[in-house]
């Protein structure tokens, strides 16, 4: 019987060898080259060419949060509806959820694009109703858009998950006590739909500070956000060492974000229902 | 919490998925449109299909796309359900933690971390070896499979958590070696899993962008960096018409995942 657990445990092997080479070494190599020059000499140059990118990282996570307050906004009250509608329309609905969810980024973001473009569709018929074409790709507006229509189903599908399994006879005891529709809401529904919360804001928040292509295409290089200017390193500027150091940064910034929310939410039930306005 | 709807939600609920599948069903509409203009619909017509099919480099990345999403899914789902069972088996909770936490990494750090941190790791280790290119097919693999490990562990874990252990060992006990019950009894049991954990990994595979982008190297587009670069030109209905194409072939796989989960759902209730 020994034997055979240990003859098991070891099939675990090849993956912690993968683990360690494919996503350990590579991080210990975003801190190595954060920390040398393109000699390979030990440097704090990169680190001290960050205080240049201070108004970028401010920026992108306001870009950041601004997004993800819009999803939830617009997610609680969808997933919220969703949850209470009939069994068998519920699948569907959710499918229809997960489909924008599993189709490719670029897809999504063209699709917006192609809307809003000073040519696109949303002009054309301005135009033909007799006014003058308003611009709105290449505008700050234009990115919050993009990140809103490409990361909302990551707010809307944990949300769902947690309040499908609440237990209905909570709230039907909250409203046997006589505490009303809003009360409902508040104190129970909400508090107990938290973890559904926080896991949405950080599926929308840390791709929506960290990218690169919707600030590409919808923003038009106006409005540089963190992820553009690390691709830039790597891909036109040839920079792998700032780059690194960029990235280093993000990293903690987000791990930092994410602790702030969990610490602010984690402490008092009503401080979750103060995440909706 | 089933409970009927009223009419205000419904609308509201219109309204989101109008949002979610406007610009969709534009861009679908208008990969059909006759003329190049993106605004004006002026006839119906295939052509842009046709050239898309013309079009040596969109095939040339469709048949790269599948080959990377074929080869990392296969080798991903190996190694991820050998994987489950080990730390399945494991007792040692920090072991097991530490495992687990490692393993999800790439899950929780923004795609663009994990894509340059690949890249760095390739960049460091050609210059070692002293190969001037170091970015090729080989490189995209590894990342694929290096990012799509972790949906086929957490596909499969629960399966084993789920599965009961006294079978195995009645296996044994009627004369099955161990191998031979892992394979008879185990495997059968949390084949659902794998089959989800498989199909989760394929479609990851296919759709990535970001960290195929940083890891590709000029010689190896995927169809999603084809699309990248195509929207560097002038908007074509070209670019429309294959990205309805990936948006049917996703619906597609999606309700493929659908209906296995319904049919493992049917197939659960009845064993009760």
């Amino acid at each position: 019987m020994e034997k055979k657990t240990l003859s098991a445990k070891l099939l675990a092997s090849p993956h912690i060898v993968w683990s360690v080479l494919f996503i350990i070494a590579p991080l210990i190599m975003v801190a190595y080259y954060s920390f040398t020059n393109a000699d390979g000499n030990f440097t704090l140059e990169n680190i001290k060419a960050l205080s240049d990118y201070k108004e970028v990282f401010l920026n992108s996570i306001w870009y950041g949060i601004v997004a993800t307050l819009i999803c939830l906004v617009i997610a609680y009250p969808t997933a919220y509806f969703i949850a209470r509608s009939k069994a068998r329309v519920q699948s569907t609905m959710i499918m229809l959820v997960m489909l924008p969810m599993w189709t490719s980024l670029i897809v999504r973001t063209y699709s917006i694009m192609s809307l809003i473009e000073n040519t696109g569709i949303i002009n054309s018929f301005i135009q033909k109703l007799g006014f003058e074409p308003i611009q709105m790709i290449n505008t700050s507006g234009a990115v919050i858009l993009g990140m809103v229509y490409d990361f909302l189903p990551f707010m809307i599908l944990p949300i769902y998950s947690v309040l499908t399994k609440l237990d209905n006879k909570l709230v039907e005891a909250a409203h046997d006590l006589g505490a009303d529709k809003i009360t409902v809401l508040t104190k129970v529904v909400l508090p107990l739909s938290r973890s559904g919360i926080l896991s949405g804001i950080t599926m929308v928040f840390v791709p929506s500070v960290s990218t690169f292509y919707i600030s590409q295409k919808l923003g038009g290089g106006n409005f540089a956000l963190v992820g553009e200017i690390i691709e830039g390193q790597f891909v036109t500027s040839n920079n792998f060492n700032l780059g690194a150091s960029l990235s280093l940064v993000l990293m903690v910034l987000i791990l930092i974000c994410m602790a702030v929310m969990n610490h602010f939410s984690g402490d008092e039930e009503e401080s979750s229902g103060g995440l909706m306005p | 919490m089933s409970r009927k709807m009223n009419v205000s939600s419904k609308i509201y609920l219109g309204l989101v998925y109008f949002f979610l599948y406007a610009p969709i069903v534009v861009l679908i509409v208008f990969s059909f449109n006759e003329s190049t203009s993106t605004s004006v619909m002026s006839g119906f017509s295939f052509k842009w299909y046709g050239e898309l099919l013309r079009d040596a480099d969109t095939i040339n990345a469709v048949k790269n796309t599948l080959f990377i999403a074929v080869i990392s899914s296969v080798c991903a789902t190996i190694l991820g359900t050998a994987a489950a069972v080990g730390i399945d088996k494991m007792r040692n909770k920090y072991l097991r933690s530490a495992i687990m936490n490692t393993t999800n990494i790439p899950m929780m750090n923004p795609e663009i971390v994990t894509g340059i941190s690949l890249l760095l790791l390739f960049a460091f280790s050609s210059q070692l070896l002293g190969i001037k290119n170091a970015l090729g097919l080989h490189t995209l693999i590894i990342a694929h499979i290096t990012f799509v490990l972790p949906y086929v562990i957490l596909s499969v874990l629960p399966k084993l958590h789920q599965m009961d252990h006294h079978l195995s060992e009645a296996a044994m006990d009627l004369g099955c070696t161990p191998v031979k019950s892992f394979f008879k009894v185990v495997l059968p049991s949390i084949m659902p899993g794998i089959l989800t954990g498989f199909i989760m990994a394929f479609t990851l595979s296919l759709d990535d962008f970001v960290i195929s982008y940083f890891v590709s190297g000029p010689e190896w587009q995927t169809l999603p960096i084809r699309l990248f670069s195509m929207t560097k030109k002038r908007v074509k209905p070209d670019m429309y018409a294959l990205s309805t194409l990936i948006f049917f072939v996703m619906l597609v796989l999606l309700m493929l995942i659908n209906f296995m989960q319904a049919r493992g759902d049917k197939k659960k209730e009845k064993d009760k």
